[in-house]
């Protein structure tokens, strides 16, 4: 499935500055997998520990936080987006 | 004399110059405010705070500005509100109401975040303020810019409370009105944050908007003769206000100004528990939850700052607890009843959490408390309409007035006598 991944402005430092990127995967997990191949930098910064994301790390599948679908497991379909954005607190 | 040294990042502790960065480059985790305490114990005191203006800048050494302020000067300095018949009440001896409800100009705690946010904004060049909001905010935002002629966008979701659309609608900001929750909102704005080059207080300006709370600290330390209470009570939703003010607190046994500590507690409404819950599990991980209650002004089911509400809580040896909506409207009204204030769900949620950590025994009742009450109820009516049943309607004839007179309920008799 080939997947928009959105890019937030405080990581494009990682991403050779670009705020979008189309890859492949069957679920999210795949996906970023493909994303840290990509963008290493950013991939290690991802990642707190193994395969758990960073807490300050969220992920919005088509607009629905993935925690309310099945996490890094929830599959993906061809061209949907997958967003990333900082957990900043707002309130 | 510029008393902020810099912005250090809460997670990993690299440090950061005071500009526009929000977020470490590293870890991704959130920036604050760090100040050299040397160079503001040598610069102010107790004594000379107590000669400054009744606003929230009289703390200004401890706030993230370089220069004067630009609005907040009617903002702060609310009443702490020495409650006795709401102590009785809930079988306390000493209690005191940090009241926010009556915060100049828009009647919430958000003034302190929203005068700093801004000033700040001005400094770092921004000339488009923006927030997102679950109503309070947008009110403060709207009100401040509008008096300081700057463009404005309110981002709120579609269940904010009327008349908060209303005050914010009056200073003519741009509302921008979105089909979801706040967490909705939130996530939008901070995808917007970075494309427009506008300051939004509460994403890209939040290292300096989340220093504004510590003034809601600060005051009650003040007001209390420079002491701390043994237990302070707040209401918790994205996770601003309760580690400010453990902040403050810190700060001011830093300072030498106050001795001891203040277990800190959190209140939740029950139909948007995620700290809490996690609070009660024992875990340090925040699963988010959608919203479901009648105190929309927390109703944040995502909340980033969770994990350092939990860190205050459990390092104060403080508790939280969450109460559901019938209990947040009995709180209201006892508010009401007992001390004269009508507070919106928020307060009720917090003054209901604060009745059960007395039945607990975690609030014993010789102890001196403080409840922060952060909004006013004249906003957010209709949550609490439907009990107010308590008016008869009579034609203008002195007749009239004795014939009802003699028949009422004596039900009513009490309250009327």
């Amino acid at each position: 499935m080939s997947v928009l991944v959105r890019i937030p402005t405080p990581i494009r430092q990682y991403t050779e500055q670009q705020s979008e990127v189309v890859l492949e995967g069957r679920t999210v997990s795949e996906v970023l997998e493909n994303f840290k191949a990509r963008f290493p930098d950013a991939g290690t910064r991802f990642f707190a520990s193994g395969s758990k994301t960073s807490r300050f790390v969220n992920l919005y599948l088509n607009d629905e936080d993935i925690r309310f679908l099945n996490g890094l497991q929830t599959t993906v379909a061809e061209q949907d987006t997958l967003s990333i954005i900082l957990a900043i607190a707002g309130g | 004399m510029d008393f902020m040294t810099d912005l250090s990042c809460k997670e990993c502790g690299k440090r950061y110059s005071a500009d526009r960065q929000y977020v470490c480059a590293e870890c991704f985790g959130p920036l604050e405010a760090a100040y050299d305490y040397c160079a503001v114990a040598r610069a102010v005191s107790p004594s000379a705070i107590a000669g400054r203006p009744a606003n929230l800048w009289r703390y200004r050494e401890l706030l993230p500005v370089e220069g004067p302020p630009a609005t907040g000067f009617q903002s702060g300095c609310t009443p702490l509100v020495r409650a006795t018949r709401l102590a009785n009440a809930l079988g306390l001896q000493e209690l005191y109401l940090k009241d926010d409800s009556v915060n100049h100009p828009t009647l919430s705690y958000k003034e302190r975040v929203v005068s700093v946010a801004v000033t700040r904004a001005l400094e770092l060049g921004f000339r488009t303020i923006a927030c997102a909001s679950t109503g309070n905010l947008a009110n403060s935002v709207s009100a401040h810019c509008a008096r300081l002629g700057l463009r404005c966008f309110v981002f709120v979701p579609d269940s904010v409370e009327p008349a908060k659309i209303v005050g914010s609608g009056v200073y003519q900001p741009q509302i921008v009105r979105i089909r979801g929750n706040y967490d909705d909102v939130n996530r939008l704005c901070s995808e917007i944050g970075g494309e427009y080059g506008w300051g939004f207080v509460n994403v890209n300006l939040r290292p300096y908007y989340t220093e504004g709370a510590k003034t809601f600290g600060f005051e009650i330390a003040e007001q209390l003769g420079w002491r701390l209470p043994q237990h302070t009570v707040l209401p918790v939703a994205g996770g601003t206000l309760l580690p400010k003010v453990c902040k403050a607190y810190r700060e001011l046994g830093e300072l030498g100004w106050v001795a001891g500590s203040s277990k800190i507690h959190g209140a939740q409404a029950a139909g948007c528990a995620p700290i809490i819950q996690a609070l009660h599990a024992g875990l340090t991980e925040i699963h988010p939850v959608k919203p479901a209650t009648i105190a929309h002004s927390i109703a944040i089911g995502n909340p980033a700052d969770g994990p350092y509400v939990l860190d205050c809580i459990r390092e104060t040896g403080g508790w939280g607890e969450m109460a559901s909506d019938e209990e947040i409207i009995d709180a209201i009204q006892l508010l009401a009843e007992t001390e004269g204030i009508f507070t919106e769900p928020a307060g009720g949620t917090t003054l209901a959490v604060c009745r059960k950590l007395v039945e607990q025994g975690r609030i014993p009742g010789h102890e001196s408390v403080v409840v922060g009450i952060t909004g006013n109820g004249y906003k957010a009516t209709g949550s609490i309409a439907d009990r107010m049943n308590g008016s008869v309607h009579l034609s203008a004839s002195l007749k009239s007035f004795r014939e009802w007179y003699l028949s009422r309920s004596s039900s009513i008799e009490g309250r009327v006598l």
